[in-house]
């Protein structure tokens, strides 16, 4: 059904830490390798050596933010589906094919029930969605709904392959719903926030902000009168400095 | 977004054939046997012709049934089962006139109410996009049905009418582009808002997360066919609205009524080449673009 659901039991999330990621693309090779393997249709590339272009649910841009004062600061930007609350990707579908699980709040393409007419695409602000050109149908992340309730994995394994793979330890899975949850505290504790809020989207994913960057405007007073460590030169050096003073 | 054939053919006729049905559920032109046969049929390959041209670009068309099951939430539904609706009620109404020579006149009414539904419903599925501002305005489903109504009329041969809505429509039309060009600026959707990065300083796209070009970008940030963008609203603008006024104004003629036709029908496919070609995708943004 395309409709949405009043509320969900759980909001399935990631948290996303934009001061940690040194932007290593790890999350979206990992996406790319579990989810072309497992649940639904494989991510087809096209043209992979010649001039390349694939279906993939995680990408990670790359910005420059420059303050008014001092120098600019590199920002590394994961995106992947934010499993909105509210989301517009679901009501526009036409078949059913879109929904979002009553149970985790995950949203979820029934690949069957896709005929790939892309409105979905058209109506997610963020990109989230991408129409592979290989099966004709709507991908999307799934939260690896495929892992994380897997118990014939490892506990340590039963997150996100996005968030198992990330050496940083940008990335953060769980319950957003839950205000007690380390997530929800996480968000809480360093002002988590949604990407364009304007549209009404009401994502579940949130983004860490980068923290402010270090002043260097507390420099000792007394460093002026420090000794000079650099001696008088002798040898050569010493020779060719009074040789050049001289010309 | 990406100006793909299938749907500029699927909203330009299929816009105009259901217009003319309109037109003739309302017993505008009174017509009966052969002439009512040769209208509904002219109606009927327009309506129908753009509607499978729309199944072109899915990519499981062989699903397409299962797009009837939704019209509770999606205009996309809606306008399926509008189209079915509007085009089995009006079959019944032109078989009457065709065969019997009657007129039921209240099923017409109801065919005519249907056939604008659809257009409307096709209207909406662009009209309800928040994502991309040029779309999400109300004058969005009055200048799809304004067009409709207007080209129907001129098809009907229907020479006041058209007087009337042409000039009308190329109004809309204008107020359209206009209002359209503030959009995006006043949705209030910018880098800053799109990655949360505002308040440190000013965003910029450094570098983007593929080397290639992808289906967001083919889709959704077609820049390249905005380059003539100002010329064709101006040949939109004289193909589709003055020219065949110009000609519908000069002594009847069926050579002239033909050239207004076809010179409506050109105007309105420019029209819509801009109408996904100008419109602009949020997501852009992302990408440093619009």
């Amino acid at each position: 059904m395309t409709t949405l659901p009043e509320s969900t039991q759980k909001k399935l999330g990631l948290v996303i830490d934009l001061d940690t990621c040194v932007g290593c693309h790890a999350c979206v090779v990992s996406c790319k390798g579990w989810n072309t393997e497992n649940y639904g249709a494989p991510l087809s590339d096209q043209d992979p050596y010649g001039t390349p272009s694939g279906t993939f649910l995680n990408r990670v841009h790359s910005y420059e933010v420059q303050p008014d004062e001092g120098a600019a600061q590199l920002i590394h930007f994961p995106k992947s589906c934010l499993h909105c609350e509210d989301a517009p990707c679901v009501t526009v579908c036409p078949t059913g094919a879109s929904y979002k699980r009553v149970e985790d709040g995950i949203v979820l393409v029934n690949e069957s029930d896709c005929i790939g007419c892309g409105l979905c695409a058209w109506a997610c602000p963020y990109g989230a969605r991408e129409l592979d050109q290989a099966e004709g149908v709507m991908k999307k992340c799934t939260l690896c709904v495929d892992r994380i309730y897997n118990e014939n994995l490892p506990e340590v394994d039963r997150v996100p392959a996005c968030v198992r793979t990330c050496p940083a330890g940008a990335r953060h899975f769980g319950d957003l719903g839950d205000p007690d949850s380390d997530v929800s505290q996480l968000v809480a504790e360093r002002g988590g926030m949604d990407l364009m809020p304007e549209q009404g989207t009401k994502p579940v994913n949130k983004y860490l902000p980068p923290r402010p960057k270090d002043q260097m405007d507390q420099l000792d007073i007394l460093a002026p009168y420090l000794e000079p460590v650099a001696e008088e030169t002798k040898g050569f050096l010493s020779w060719l400095d009074k040789a050049l003073e001289k010309i | 977004m990406h100006p793909a054939p299938s749907v500029i053919i699927f909203t330009t006729l299929s816009g105009i054939g259901f217009g003319l049905l309109f037109w003739l559920g309302l017993g505008i032109p009174s017509v009966t046997g052969w002439s009512a046969f040769a209208f509904f049929a002219i109606a009927y390959l327009l309506a129908v012709g753009g509607l499978i041209s729309s199944t072109f670009h899915l990519g499981h068309p062989e699903r397409a049934m299962k797009a009837f099951t939704q019209w509770r939430s999606s205009w996309l539904s809606r306008e399926g089962v509008a189209a079915v609706a509007a085009l089995l009620v009006m079959a019944l109404f032109g078989a009457g006139l065709v065969f019997l020579s009657t007129s039921w006149t209240p099923l017409g009414w109801l065919g005519a109410f249907l056939s604008l539904a659809v257009v409307y419903c096709t209207a909406m599925i662009y009209g309800q996009l928040k994502t991309v501002p040029r779309w999400k305005q109300p004058l969005t489903p009055l200048l799809l049905v304004a067009i409709s109504l207007a080209g129907g009329a001129l098809l009907a041969g229907q020479v006041t009418y058209t007087l009337i809505s042409l000039p009308l429509a190329g109004v809309i039309q204008v107020v359209w582009w206009v209002t359209g060009d503030k959009a995006l600026t006043e949705s209030g959707s910018n880098l800053a808002t799109a990655t949360g990065l505002g308040k440190p300083g000013q965003v910029r796209a450094f570098e983007p997360p593929h080397t290639g070009t992808n289906y967001l970008l083919r889709e959704f940030v077609h820049v390249v066919g905005r380059k003539h963008a100002f010329k064709l609203r101006v040949i939109a603008l004289l193909l589709g609205f003055v020219l065949p006024v110009l000609l519908l104004l000069l002594p009847f003629n069926h050579v002239f009524a033909v050239l207004a036709v076809a010179s409506h029908l050109a105007g309105i496919a420019a029209s819509r080449w801009l109408f996904f070609a100008e419109a602009e995708h949020v997501v852009g943004l992302y990408y440093g673009k619009r």
